[in-house]
């Protein structure tokens, strides 16, 4: 019981391809999160299994039975819509209800059943008379949700749902869609271009990039150990700080020609860059002569600070994590060094850190 | 700091909308296209295509009595058109109504929609009775300004007589019915076209006087200097169709002056149906009509052309 | 605020401006309306301002002329010809920008040519066929051939792109025929294009005149618009009181709707009124 994704590619008219060979397995019941950056082809993936855009080359399952050719009302599946695709002119419970009137199989006593269950558990019973229109975003939203709920299908897609909502309401209705995919047990797969609801939700998280995949695994796997550069640069804030690397011997790197770090592995080529989290950065005041950066601004976050620097060769710019205490200042001049805990890539990008090769494959 | 973009979002969708508008031809939809269009064809084909084809080819014969055709003579119906002197007046005539009336109404009707555009306590009531002569039909509007225009009864009249002036004859002279019916037909255009302009002038974003406000500009410089070429599309739309609509005329002539006196109102359309039903000369008739084909449709492209940013084909 | 002279002067000015326009444009009607309850022997002498005002015309046009015939074969008439064309101009438009068919480009570009040809250049043809198919004088003739519109599928069409895209979606995911997402979906979220369009087509049937009075020549499928002409021209011939209230009885009903309409659709249209 699961879907799964064999060898799907998408093109259109002999152009680039939008979407080479992607695979994946879907758990039933898993939180998986398609995520990346613009143009990736997330939703065009996402569309694909819905049924709403042929597939060019490929196979897709659900549940053992191979849907390709089905059409979407015969994949039993609900989605929600960035837009949420709401009937304007259709109450809140007759949106909520369209979806089992359409099907027909449903009787009038259990549709009632099923939307005020739906209504009650998304907290919109008291509006469920109103128009689309006189509800806030947040409360639409509610109801893009409430009809995946009340559908009897046990996988619900949804398309960069909380992308239209203002950044307090989606961190609220990102812990409602938690909450109401475990309590539910759907199999929700979900797409989004933000590294953060991708972590915080996701039992899987596939990155797509450049209309492939650049890595599946759990948030942990791929924070950690990303598979290449991007996926790095992709999760975590600030981003990662990637720099260029030579080898001095086995186990000993110069970075950037600005300071050194060991590494506990062999180091088998030249052409290396090395990616520190901002927060293993490690900065200290020091004068001119010992310096090898300088402060460039300094954002203030409350608890901690982010320090911006300008490290002394190559004009390249980096990130670090400071307590909140730390006294730094624009124009100091400092001493720039890094933990051992760091990721190292070769020249084309791909992750060599060792112990890392497992984790991917995972 | 979330990685969120909007604009991103934005055009991904976008891209998205249009793959998916290139979705293949597919046999269901065939099938679904004959039910659905197919009334429309058929109406449209027996009542427009069919009739303007026909139009056209009797309009290269000699026609009997009955409308049948019967002998092929090409163009020669144009050319005896174009030579006749009669036809020429007449369409001299037409275009010096087309032209008075799209002015008069376009002109007024700007003058309306500027003045109603105010924002003042009670302009509700105002944009409203403006618009009233929306509500007109041609007969109505004829019974009205016909006892305005009559001789012995008619306002005009009585307005004469009271002032000791004389009397003036507004439809046996040709001058003032020709403006008898300009008038009518100004009067009837003019609550539909301020309308629409008061609605163009309305949705200029209020931030571009406001702004011109602040540089001291004068209400008469920021009327053509804001004003016209913010709303100069909707301009250029009422022009267009006033055009078209006058070419058109019918209706007022026939219950005004019937196209006199001396043919002095003698206008287009008005020749196609005397020449096609009191004279039985269809062949003439049909190559009048083409020629109000070409002259409507030159306009119509026009308009076509100007939509063409705003209108994806 | 409070206002300075100038100010006031200048309000009075644009209210005197305001209402002498409104007079103007609106004295035919009330210079028709006032003598249409004046007996005729005084509008004939030219006394508009007696004091024998009373409903005789009215009675009269209801009594004496076959002008409610004439209303109610026209609203008839009207009325099927709008909802031939939303029916008929929905469908059509449905077709060209929810359905992939063949020839849909070339069926398309007829489309736009048929908006450039004018009706009245294809009377003669027209009247033919009508003539041919026995339906002279008969309602059917003013209905047929206006079934459908080019324009109003035109106007339709560039609505119903409006139509988000993932409404279609979300119908293909629950399962929708296009017969179902047309009714369910697309007309009633196109309702108020749909309302413009019914007003157009009523309207432009209510004032056709050509057309009817080649085609009709019995009370039995006269029109208003020609039966008003047949009263003026004929039977009544200088009775200008009872015209003037025929004309009355027409008028005030479409002007007591556009009132009503305004009411309705005031969207925009009165709110720089309020500030």
């Amino acid at each position: 019981m699961s879907t799964v994704l064999t060898n799907i590619t998408k093109s259109y008219d002999s152009e680039k391809n939008v979407l080479t060979d992607v695979n994946a397995e879907i758990q039933t019941g898993e939180f998986f999160v398609i995520v990346g950056p613009s143009g990736c082809g997330k939703s065009t993936l996402l569309r694909m299994i819905a049924g709403l855009t042929p597939i060019s080359e490929g196979e897709i399952r659900i549940n053992d039975d191979v849907v390709n050719d089905l059409p979407p009302k015969d994949r039993n599946l609900t989605m929600v819509f960035q837009s949420y695709a709401l009937f304007p002119f259709l109450s809140v419970w007759d949106n909520v209800a369209f979806g089992l009137k359409a099907r027909k199989n449903t009787s009038q006593a259990e549709i009632e059943e099923r939307v005020n269950d739906a209504l009650k558990m998304v907290n919109l019973e008291d509006l469920k008379e109103r128009k689309p229109r006189e509800l806030s975003g947040g409360q639409r939203q509610r109801v893009a949700l409430a009809r995946a709920v009340a559908s009897d299908a046990k996988i619900c897609l949804m398309d960069e749902p909380l992308s239209n909502l203002d950044a307090q309401l989606r961190i609220k209705m990102r812990q409602e869609i938690y909450a109401l995919q475990r309590k539910l047990g759907l199999t929700l797969i979900y797409v989004t271009h933000d590294q953060v609801e991708a972590m915080t939700m996701a039992d899987h998280i596939m990155v797509l990039h450049d209309s492939k995949v650049q890595q599946i695994g759990t948030p942990a796997e791929i924070y950690k150990y990303p598979a290449n550069e991007f996926v790095a640069g992709f999760f975590g804030v600030p981003p990662i700080n990637i720099l260029p690397a030579v080898k001095i011997s086995d186990g000993r790197l110069n970075v950037n020609n600005d300071f050194e770090v060991t590494v506990d592995q062999q180091v088998p080529t030249d052409d290396l860059k090395v990616g520190i989290r901002p927060n293993e950065l490690m900065i200290e005041k020091t004068d001119e002569l010992h310096a090898n950066a300088t402060v460039k601004t300094i954002e203030f976050l409350g608890d901690e600070k982010i320090v911006y620097i300008k490290m002394s060769n190559n004009d390249l710019e980096v990130a670090a994590v400071v307590a909140s205490d730390a006294e730094f200042k624009a124009y100091d001049s400092i001493k720039v060094s890094t933990t051992e805990k760091v990721l190292l890539f070769n020249g084309d990008g791909v992750n060599i850190t060792r112990n890392a090769e497992d984790a991917v494959n995972a | 700091m979330l990685k969120t973009s909007t604009t991103d979002v934005v055009s991904e969708k976008k891209a998205a909308t249009t793959q998916r508008h290139g979705f293949r031809l597919n046999a269901k939809d065939n099938y679904y296209a004959s039910i659905f269009l197919g009334p429309s064809l058929l109406v449209l084909g027996l009542f427009v295509f069919y009739p303007m084809l026909k139009t056209l080819y009797i309009s290269l014969f000699l026609t009997n009595t009955l409308g049948k055709t019967t002998v092929y003579v090409g163009l020669s119906n144009y050319a005896k058109l174009i030579s006749s002197p009669d036809f020429i007046s007449s369409m001299g005539v037409t275009l010096f109504y087309v032209a008075a009336v799209t002015v008069l109404t376009v002109g007024l009707g700007l003058l309306l929609a500027n003045l109603a555009s105010q924002k003042l306590p009670g302009i509700g009531i105002f944009r409203t009775l403006y618009s009233v002569t929306m509500g007109v039909s041609v007969s109505v509007a004829a019974i009205f300004w016909l006892f305005i225009f009559n001789p012995s009864t008619g306002f005009f009249a009585l307005l004469s007589n009271a002032l000791n002036l004389p009397v003036v004859n507004w439809l046996t002279n040709p001058t003032s019915a020709m403006w008898a019916v300009i008038i009518t037909t100004v009067w009837m255009n003019l609550g539909f076209t301020f309308l629409i302009l008061l609605g163009a002038i309305q949705s200029v974003p209020n931030t571009l006087y406001e702004a011109a406000d602040v540089e001291g500009a004068s209400p008469r410089f920021q009327f053509f200097n804001i004003t016209i070429p913010m709303i100069s599309p909707t301009l250029f739309f009422v022009s267009t169709i006033t055009i078209i609509g006058s070419f058109k005329s019918f209706g007022l002539i026939d219950l005004i002056t019937k196209g006199g006196p001396t043919n002095a109102t003698n206008m287009l359309v008005y020749r196609i149906y005397k020449d096609a039903f009191y004279s039985g000369n269809y062949a003439k008739s049909s190559a009048e009509a083409i020629i109000l084909t070409i002259i409507i449709a030159f306009f119509t492209l026009l308009q076509f052309k100007f939509l063409e940013k705003k209108v994806n084909y | 605020m409070e206002l300075d002279e100038r100010a006031v002067l200048k309000r009075v000015f644009n209210y005197m401006i305001l209402i002498l326009l409104a007079v103007v444009i609106l004295a035919p009607f009330f210079i028709g309306i006032w003598t249409s309850f004046l007996p005729t022997m005084d509008i004939a002498k030219g006394n508009l301002f007696g004091t024998n005002v009373s409903l005789d015309n009215y009675v009269a046009a209801f009594t004496r002329t076959p002008i409610l015939r004439y209303l109610a074969n026209t609203v008839v008439i009207a009325t099927i010809t709008m909802f031939a064309q939303l029916l008929f101009c929905s469908m059509s438009a449905y077709a060209f920008v929810f359905l992939k068919f063949r020839f849909r480009k070339t069926f398309f570009t007829l489309l736009l040519i048929t908006m450039m040809l004018p009706f009245e250049a294809e009377i003669i043809p027209n009247f033919a066929t009508v003539k041919q198919m026995g339906l002279l004088d008969n309602y059917a003739a003013l209905i047929i051939p206006f079934l459908t519109s080019a324009f109003g599928t035109f106007m339709l069409r560039q609505s119903f792109l409006q139509t988000p895209a993932e409404l279609k979606e979300a119908s293909d995911i629950e399962g929708l025929n296009h017969f179902q997402f047309y009714w369910h979906i697309v007309l009633p979220y196109n309702k108020i294009s749909m309302i413009t369009l019914g007003a157009y087509s009523f309207l432009g049937a209510w004032n056709q005149y050509l057309w009817p009075m080649l085609t009709t020549f019995s009370n039995n499928s006269r029109v208003i618009q020609n039966g008003l002409k047949q009263l003026q021209s004929e039977e009544t011939f200088n009775d200008w009181g009872m015209i003037q209230a025929s004309a009355a009885i027409i008028v005030i009903p479409t002007i007591i709707v556009l009132f009503i309409g305004q009411h309705y659709f005031k969207s925009g249209m009165n709110e720089g009124a309020v500030k």
